[in-house]
């Protein structure tokens, strides 16, 4: 899923404060499971905000919204017969559903909640870490199911580096070496050998390297 | 031989190498470099110049380089994936070529993390394995990494790094063949304390057979406090500094512990100079190049052979 955290209060006061009527939309989606933007998210945003309003003696009109999916320009049109009751959106859902209502309503100011962070897994409750980066040719099937690109920290093709020490990399002794993962994967499957296969330099044009990217299927595309 | 080298011809003539290095000043004074520099002349047969080591900016690695090849002195180019793609470390290695610089050494490098400019983007487009690829590619085929040919390419003597001491050390030999098996010519250590364990290593080594297919040169830094040595044990990643040696520079009044740390490198060498598949040193005493001269003539490495 696509992982975000909230912003700072005083971030978000400060985009919203020029404006008297809000509109607060959250996403059903990834930032609802990560906790960071669903309705309940929306519903104590919009709290907190009013609150700190009526402490500057000033009433601000939030109505809150909680769509399906942002991303989607089905679900966001949903919005349309609430704009004209609104000066500005405050959206809590990833870029991608902030983009998707900035597109739709272009003459709205449109303001992030939150900071969108990665792409990643749940590992217990309440703890996600990144998994991919969408390098758009996935190499998982010969570094044992974990990514190098996403976990290693200077994304080695070949690691690990000299800096790999008690199976943590040398950034941090809380973040796991990559390359350590990678090499108990391959010996648990008994592909040791793997390990000197030199990986070749990646063609990053798959990647953003190759600019912003678009997938269009003929047979899906009305 | 594969290149005009000056490293490659000692090694190959079958005597110790001996290497060092100097890490380029945080400005522009050339001065500096010269200093540095010329303290080693006639000491070692290359002189490594580090490329913004510990993600630190500094004077560029092939510009101080040309700098020490200006004093008739031969200068490794170290290049750290980190900073640049692959088309700035193409063309940087050209235009170091076309200066005289013919010898290099393919590293990853230190996280920007643990420089002064932690903000910085971390470029990795190739990896340390994938540069030495890269060098070889342009030296034996004359095409660039792309695929096109190169109008008179570089032909570099192309080393790599190589850290036992890392973790897992069960992989430490594998690491090193893939490195072989990349192209490699020579490999510098991480600095060796554990001599025990380096001496496990080095056996694998043999037992793979790598060591007659690359010259391995050892690594040394003389520590200068106790302090040092309980620094480099705790906060260095991938350094073992086993015990033994902390306390053996503790047990010294403060104002010989130079004088011991340099005794335990010239003991360090003595002793690795029998280890069968070394082929040399890498002196790395970082901000005291003076001592260089002293720990190699005490450890019998001096005079440097004329190849
Ligand atoms: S290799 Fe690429 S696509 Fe596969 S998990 Fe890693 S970043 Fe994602
Ligand atoms: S320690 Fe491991 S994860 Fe960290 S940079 Fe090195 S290889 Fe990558």
């Amino acid at each position: 899923m696509i992982t975000a955290v909230r912003k700072p209060m005083e971030e978000i006061i400060a985009c919203v404060s020029p404006y008297d009527r809000i509109l607060l939309v959250g996403c059903n989606e990834c930032v609802s499971v990560c906790s960071a933007g669903g309705r309940k998210e929306v519903a104590l945003l919009s709290s907190a905000l009013q609150m700190h309003f009526l402490k500057q003696g000033k009433t601000i009109e939030i109505r809150e919204m909680t769509l399906e999916r942002q991303c989607d320009p089905e679900y966001v049109e949903e919005l349309v017969n609430y704009m004209d009751g609104a000066d500005a959106v405050l959206s809590m859902a990833c870029g991608c559903g902030v983009q998707t209502i900035a597109a739709r309503f272009r003459e709205k100011p449109v303001f992030p909640a939150v900071n969108t962070t990665f792409m990643g897994a749940s590992e217990r409750q309440g703890v996600w870490s990144e998994r991919c980066q969408g390098c758009g040719d996935c190499v998982l099937g010969i570094t044992g199911g974990i990514c190098p690109i996403a976990r290693c920290s200077k994304r080695l093709l070949n690691g690990p580096c000299g800096g790999s020490t008690k199976g943590k990399c040398e950034i941090d002794a809380n973040v796991d070496c990559a390359w350590q993962l990678i090499w108990d994967r391959l010996k648990a499957l008994g592909l040791e050998k793997r390990i000197e296969d030199v990986i070749e330099a990646k063609d990053w044009r798959t990647s953003r390297d190759g600019g912003p990217r678009k997938i269009v299927r003929e047979d899906l595309a009305s | 031989m594969k290149t005009e080298s000056r490293l490659e011809k000692v090694l190959a003539s079958g005597a110790l190498a001996v290497t060092s290095e100097c890490g380029p000043p945080r400005g522009a004074l050339p001065e500096k470099v010269r200093e540095k520099a010329g303290m080693l002349r006639g000491c070692v047969d290359a002189i490594n110049v580090t490329d913004n080591q510990t993600a630190m900016v500094r004077m560029s690695s092939w510009a101080a380089g040309i700098l020490i090849k200006q004093m008739g002195l031969d200068p490794v180019l170290q290049m750290v994936t980190r900073d640049r793609n692959r088309l700035a470390m193409q063309a940087d290695i050209i235009g170091a070529y076309s200066l005289g610089i013919n010898t290099m050494l393919c590293l990853s490098g230190d996280h920007p993390k643990f420089g002064d400019h932690p903000m910085a983007a971390n470029v990795h487009d190739i990896d340390s394995v994938q540069l030495i690829q890269m060098v070889v590619k342009m030296r034996n085929e004359g095409k660039f990494q792309g695929g096109k040919d190169i109008d008179h390419p570089p032909k570099m003597f192309v080393g790599a790094a190589a850290n036992p001491f890392a973790d897992p050390f069960e992989l430490r030999v594998m690491r090193l063949a893939k490195k072989v098996k990349a192209g490699a010519d020579f490999i510098q250590t991480q600095c060796i304390y554990n001599l025990d364990k380096f001496e496990t290593w080095m056996e694998g080594v043999r037992q793979r057979g790598l060591h007659e297919k690359v010259y391995i040169l050892a690594g040394i830094t003389p520590i200068k406090t106790a302090g040092m040595a309980r620094y480099m044990k705790n906060r260095v990643p991938g350094m073992d500094v086993p015990d033994a040696i902390v306390k053996r520079m503790e047990s010294v009044p403060k104002e010989q512990q130079p004088e011991e740390g340099i005794r335990i490198a010239v003991e360090s060498i003595q002793r690795l100079k029998e280890v069968e598949g070394v082929s040399g040193f890498h002196i790395m005493a970082i901000e005291w190049e003076e001592k260089v001269p002293e720990i190699l003539e005490k450890s019998g490495l001096l005079p440097r052979p004329e190849p």
